[in-house]
Order: structure tokens, then sequence, then C-alpha cells
């Protein structure tokens, strides 16, 4: 048995083996996002002849472009912490930017969805975005709580609802005219303050609070958590609604950013924010996984399309290497854990 | 020379077996893992014909040799000889092809799939269109079922079935290799006095065969019974190997922990107080059927039964991890409706599960958070924020007192032995400072040390007046710390015998009624 092994070597362990403990997984993660920058640098100067890094305006549109991502992936980190997915966060970001967009259309627009509602303080929309989402979570939770059908069923099915009603919503119309109270919050670096916040405060959360300590503790063996008296089925319901809450931020940015909403937005962001959770360490398993991870694996994510731009890399050859980084980043995990197992 | 795997895999099939004394012998075998050695320079060697028991504590490294035996790991130094010729083996399924076979501890069996498909695997009967035959498959299970005396039906899926019977299935598959040697881990832990007089015929007839079987166990009994000789390891070192009738079970003892164990069972009289939990005509439907009892402040209410008795069923539903069909409980005369785990810990009960791994440990979580799990519902929370400083210093002083064997409380859980486990988990509920423990097996698969501690841990709790239901299968466990035994047989109960007038055949008398 390892652990008898193991138990043995956990009287004598050898200083080295404890330094390395107390190094945070995420340093293995920064390193692989330098490592990815510097080859983009080097290859920069060699094929055209210009720095990758030192590039402000470069760097600032990267960082916007996943700041929207980064804020679905602080949710989605804390459900597949739980053991569980969610796939419908795309879905709901388009649903939150209808939805939102709708009630911050500005009077001077001939064309409001709501005549009567327009000009609307920019708390209105950002509330509607927010609430409409966390209530998509919500029932994601209820049925995967209640119900107990897997979460990626569960949430495939609010995946193609929540598509679905953001086209029914304005019969397929874009939803634009909006205020310029309610698009500030994409202008400028707002996007990436708002994904900094969330990430703080989930960091936090995730650390300090009942509420995370319970979290880990449903992924890491749900039976025993149940045994040890947290109450699994509401927890679940919590963590999904939030990552609900989350995606319809998310939501609320993308439309602001764009200063229009339309029903396709967003497609596609579920799988970026898993992956994004999933290169910053997170176990798909459950019970592990930390928001410091996940920060960097957006980051990560948007340093690979950013420097295929900047290499002028066909856009057919992205996708193909950014699916094969994905799963080379679980191939990735799964070693660490063996290894881990055996030692 | 060292013979390659295949090679003598071929030698093995063609029949022109080197006749050795020996059937596998181990030199100087020596196995590190970062930072400790597993097994320091150990040495076995395994006679035809016998029952070798490997005793010694978790962590003395009989598993690790066992595994290093069974082609799961390589050693690093040392030599393995099969019938006396080197032999490397890398893996488990050339161990296998060699005629070794190993039944693991925690079973490991494809539960969607049928007895006969799990036998077989990797080797299924094939029709002459290549595709897989199933009467053949079923036919040769059924006789070898037979030839071990087992009544199981090979189309029944493994999932269905019990524990015992799927022990039953994996070692059958074992002998369906033909195998000439038998690593039995711990076969018994999960079988009931009648299954395991089944098991220990089946390996009579087997060593009668000329197999030899190697047999982990924590159980002195078993040795006595079973075995022919036996091998004692502790701290990964070899200590010594002798005949099982040549000495007594304290020898044994004493080389095992390499100190007297004086009190194995040190139930001290404490006063008995109130009634603190009162059970009436509690019924589970289809599992177990008007269980009345009550139990006092510092007393020890023993439950005994054969496994499916429906012992742990009555635990669960106490503390609401099941519903209870109908019935009342009462906590300090009054009325309570139990409806979860959350509410049994709101009325200061605890509950020990009876499976560490399943629902018990949070394995890949460190022990900080293994062990504040709980008490956190309640306490040392403030704004929802953890109070980690105070909880961690908390937490240390248990381990301490525990003596729970950590390098820190950052350890992840599943690097501790089953012993440290477990007392992590006891330090999970004695943080709720509970007035109801529920132990289920509280000492299954852990080392004599570390059992004398948890019997002496759960003491002081019912001195400091908590009352205490311990269900267990060990006789000597149930007898020597109950004040009262409550004896179970298919979910009803048969009797309470005080704790004067117990004896194992009173017992097993009520179990079996």
């Amino acid at each position: 048995m390892t652990t008898d092994a193991a138990a043995k070597g956990s009287l004598k362990a050898t200083p080295a083996r404890r330094r390395n403990r107390r190094m945070p997984p995420e340093a293995n993660i920064f390193l692989v996002l330098i490592g990815i920058a510097l080859i983009y640098e080097i290859l920069g100067w060699l094929l055209i002849g210009q720095s990758f890094l030192f590039n402000q305006q470069r760097l600032t549109i990267m960082i916007l472009q996943v700041s929207v991502i980064g804020i679905i992936s602080v949710g989605v980190t804390q459900v597949i912490i739980t053991g569980g997915i969610d796939l419908s966060s795309g879905s709901v970001v388009g649903l939150t930017a209808m939805l939102s967009a709708s009630f911050a259309q500005a009077s001077t627009w001939p064309r409001a969805l709501y005549p009567s509602l327009t000009d609307m303080p920019f708390f209105v929309p950002i509330g509607v975005g927010i609430l409409a989402g966390m209530l998509a979570g919500y029932i994601n939770g209820q049925l995967i709580a209640k119900t107990k059908i897997p979460p990626f069923i569960a949430t495939l099915g609010m995946m193609v609802t929540a598509r679905g009603l953001s086209k029914w919503y304005t019969k397929g119309q874009p939803v634009s005219g909006l205020s310029d109270s309610f698009t500030f919050i994409g202008t400028g670096i707002w996007p990436v303050v708002v994904f900094l916040a969330v990430a703080l405060i989930f960091h936090v959360a995730l650390r300090y609070t009942r509420y995370g300590k319970f979290t880990y503790a449903i992924g890491a063996n749900t039976q025993a958590a149940r045994v040890s008296g947290i109450n699994v089925e509401a927890h679940l319901i919590k963590v999904y609604a939030i990552a609900g809450m989350l995606a319809g931020l998310a939501g609320v940015v993308t439309a602001a950013r764009a200063q229009t909403a339309q029903a396709g937005m967003g497609v596609m962001y579920e799988l970026d924010a898993i992956a994004a959770a999933v290169i910053g360490g997170t176990s798909l398993s459950g019970g592990a996984g930390r928001i410091t991870g996940t920060v960097i694996g957006t980051v990560i994510l948007g340093v690979m399309t950013s420097g295929f731009t900047f290499l002028r890399v066909d856009a057919y050859y992205q996708e193909i290497v950014k699916g094969m980084i994905i799963v080379a980043a679980v191939v990735a995990d799964v070693y660490r854990q063996k290894k881990r197992a055996k030692a | 020379m060292v013979v390659s795997p295949s090679t003598m895999a071929a030698v093995r099939k063609s029949g022109a077996i080197p006749n050795a004394e020996f059937l596998l012998t181990a030199e100087d075998v020596r196995k590190e893992f970062p930072g400790v050695v597993a097994l320091d320079d150990v040495s076995f060697r395994l006679k035809r014909g016998t029952v070798h028991a490997l005793m010694g504590e978790n962590g003395a490294g009989k598993s690790t040799l066992m595994k290093v035996l069974a082609g799961i790991y390589q050693p690093d130094k040392g030599t393995v000889r099969l019938r006396g010729a080197e032999i490397r083996l890398r893996s488990p399924l050339d161990a296998l092809e060699n005629g070794i076979a190993m039944i693991h501890q925690e079973l490991n069996l494809m539960a969607y799939m049928t007895v006969a498909e799990n036998i077989w695997i990797r080797r299924e009967p094939l029709n002459r269109f290549g595709l897989i035959d199933h009467g053949e498959m079923y036919r040769r299970t059924e006789e070898l079922f037979g030839r071990l005396n087992i009544q199981i039906d090979p189309e029944a899926r493994v999932g269905d079935l019990s524990v015992a019977n799927r022990q039953m299935v994996e070692i059958a598959k074992a002998v369906s290799y033909e195998s000439d040697v038998l690593i039995m881990d711990e076969p018994t832990s999960a079988l009931t006095e009648r299954e395991v007089d089944h098991l220990f015929q089946i390996i009579r007839d087997l060593r009668t065969q000329g197999i030899g079987i190697v047999y982990i166990t924590h159980k002195m009994n078993e040795l006595f019974e079973i075995a022919d000789e036996f091998s004692v390891f502790r701290d990964g070192r070899y200590i010594g190997t002798h005949a099982s009738t040549e000495v007594t079970r304290d020898d044994i003892i004493r080389m095992m922990v390499g100190r007297e164990i004086t009190q194995m069972f040190p139930k001290e009289d404490v006063p008995i107080g109130d009634t603190v939990l009162s059970v009436k005509n509690l019924n589970l439907k289809g599992v177990f059927h008007d269980v009345s009892f009550d139990v006092r402040a510092g007393e020890i209410l023993g439950v005994a039964g054969l496994v499916g008795s429906g012992r742990s069923n009555v635990a669960e539903t106490l503390f609401g991890v099941t519903s209870a069909t109908s019935g009342t409980i009462e906590i300090d005369g009054q009325a309570v409706v139990i409806d979860s785990p959350t509410t049994a810990i709101r009325h200061r009960m605890a509950f020990l599960t009876e499976d560490r791994k399943d629902t018990g440990c949070l394995l890949i979580l460190d022990v900080l958070e293994n062990m504040q799990i709980a008490v956190l519902q309640d306490k040392f929370v403030s704004k929802g924020f953890v109070q980690e400083a105070e909880l961690s210093g908390v937490c240390e002083d248990m381990c301490r007192k525990l003596r729970i064997k950590t390098p820190s409380l950052a350890e992840r859980v599943e690097n501790l032995s089953g012993g440290n486990q477990q007392k992590v988990l006891i330090g999970r509920w004695m943080l709720t400072d509970p007035r109801i423990l529920i132990l289920d097996e509280p000492t299954r698969g852990i080392d004599v040390g570390a059992k004398a501690e948890i019997h002496r841990l759960v003491c002081e709790m019912a001195r400091k007046g908590v009352a205490v239901i311990m269900i267990s299968s060990e006789m000597p466990e149930v007898l020597g710390m109950s004040d009262r035994i409550m004896v179970m047989h298919e979910g009803r109960v048969t009797g309470f015998l005080d704790r004067a007038e117990a004896t194992q055949v009173k017992v097993m008398d009520l179990a079996s009624r």
C-alpha cells in the first residue's frame, strides 16, 4: 500500500521535500506562462523583427480580450472544484448580454425594445444581467442537487435553452443604441478591473471562508462531506448560482464593450473558461484548484491567441494548437497526480 | 543470469518447471520512495504448499513487499527468484503470466460487468467468428466455482453482489490463472465468520494442491488457524520468520511492535449516568425492524452481528444519512427528528463511518481541512470567515493528543497510514464535542498499536460522559470494550448482553439466531 510507505516517510520527510510543498502549485503554471511569452518574444525577433512583450498596446488588448473569459472562469473553477462542470456559461453570456442591453437603451435611439424604459440608471441593466445569470445558475443547481442528474447534462440543457431564449427574445434582432452610462463598464481598463475584483473576491472566499472549505470538501468526497454535516444540495445550488451570476456579469461586460448585444455572443466561451481553469491546475475530478491558477490560465490563453496574431499565424492553426495545448495541460495534471500518488 | 519474464512464462507453459523447494524468494530487496525507505534490505521465502502469513503494523512494509512480488513496484535493489531462477517482473501482467496472482485489499472488479466477464477478462473464450463465446465463458466459470465450492451466478452483475461474494470472485479469478503463488491482502476484513470459514476451506484445498499462499493479516487468530509460517516486519525491516506452531500470541505482538502491549482493551469502569439517547421501534422498510435501545452517558453500547445484519443501517439512520420509515428517537427524553447529518450534529451527535475511504476521508485534502470540516458547522467561523489561526492551533493540539503521525497539518491525508487517517477522523468528531458518539468498525484494517490508542480514546470519551455506540465485527473488541452488547441478526435486535455475562459463544448464538 502506498499509504504504508508514505506514512513512515512523512515522519522523516527531508527538508527539500517540505520546501517543495510550500511552493504554491501556481508556480509551475506561471513558469509555463513566462515560457510561452519568451518563445513568442524570440520568434518575434527572429521572424518579424519586433518585440512581443514590450508593446503596451498589445498587452492591453490581450488582457481586455481575456477578461470576459476570466470572469466566467472564476465561476467555472468553483463548479469544477465541487466535481461538477458548467457548459451553460457561454449561452448565459449571450442571454444576459441581450437582457441587460434591452434595459440600457438610450432614449435617442429610435428603435428601443422598451420605449418607456429608456435611459435607465446604469445599475438597472447591470442588475438585470447579473440576476438573470444567477437565475440560470440557480436552475442548474436545483436540477443537479434535486434530480441528481449529472452536471454535464443539466448544464448542457441550460446551454441549449439559454441560447434559444436569447434568440427568441428579439427574434434574432441585435439590441443597439446603448446609453453611455452603461457602456462605460466596457470601456478602457474597466473589464480588467471587474475581472481582477471578481478574482480577488472569490480567491478570498475559497481560501478563507466556510463557503470555500465546504466547496473543496464536497469535491474531495461528497459522501464524507454529507456525513460531516454539510448540506451538500444547498451548497451546490449556491455554487452553480454564483457561476451563473458571474456568467451574467460577463454578459453585461460583453454587451457594454461591444456597445450592442447579439444572440450569438459568448459562443464557445464556456470551453475557454473550462480550459483556463484546467490549465490553471483545477482538477476535473474535483477537490483541487485555485483562483490564482485560473487567472494565470486565463492569461495563458490570452497570450497564446495574441501571440499567434502577432506572428500572423492563420486562425485555423490557432485553434488547432489551442486544442492541443488544452489536452497537454490535462495530461500534465494527470501525470502530476500519478507522481504524487506514487510518492 | 536473469530470466526474462516472457521466457519464464513460456517455460512454465511447457510444463518443464524446475522443481525448487521455494516457490518464491526475495533477497535483500530494497525499495525507497521519496524521503522514505519502505523496504530496507528485506528477505522472504515462500515454500510450496504452505500458507505464509505476513504480520506487521501498518507501514511495516508488508504491502510494499507484496507489490514488489506482484510486479506492481520494481525494487531498487535485491533479487526476486521464482523457483530458483532470478526474475524481474515489470508489471502485474508479467507476474500473472508467471503464476503470481494478487488479490488486493480494495477489490479490483468492474461493477457493471458480469461475474464471468470479470474473471475471464483479457482471456475470453472466442467462437469461430472471433466473437466472445458467452456460453463457454459461463460454463468455465461454473466449473471453476464448482471446484472452489462457490455458489454465485456467473451471469450476475458484480455490482449487485455482496462484498463477501465479490471477494470470492476475486479469489476465483486468481485461481483461474492456475497460479502457483496467491497473494492475499487482508482477505477477511469484510467477511463474516461463516464466510471466513469458507475462505479458509478454499485456502486449505489450494495448499494441498501445492500452491503457495502469502497471506497478509492483522488478525492474530487467523494466523494460528490458517498459517503454516509467518514473517514479521517492522518499519520496513524484516524481523523474523517462524512456524506458527512454535510461538504465542504475545511473542508475535512483541515482534510486531517491539514492545509489550499489556492492555489491549482498556475499558475502565466509569460512572454511568442518565439515558441520553433512546431509540424506540425504529424501522427502515426492508432493512431493519423494531430496533429499540437506550444508551446512557458514559456507557459504551457494543453492537454485534454479522455483516448484513443491519447494524450499519441503524447507525446511518440515527445520524440522518437515511431517513427512517417509522419510529422515534429521543435525546434527553425529548423526541427529536433527525432528517440529515446537519441536524444530527446540531444535536451533538458524531458518526465515524465504516468506510474510511468512501465516506470518511477527504483524501486529497490536508489534515487540517479534514479535521475542521464538521466543527465548521457552528464554530470557528465569524461572518463566514474561518478563524484559521485559532482553529489550526486547536487542530495541532488534537494531533498531539491523538498522537497522529504527520509532518504537519498541511500533509495530505492520503499520505497517512490507515491508523492515522482514522485518528484524524476521530479528531474531526472530537472537535465537535459530541454527547453521542457512533462508531462503525472504528479499528478495521489498522495496526495493533493504533488500535489500542483508539480504544483508549473511546474510553476517555466515555469517561467524560459521552454515550458511545460501537459497531464492531471483531469479537474481542466488542467483548472487551462494551458495557452492554446489542446483538442484531437480519435486521432485528436478537438480544442484549451485559458485560459480565457476555461471551463469544453467547454473542455468536444471538447473531445467528
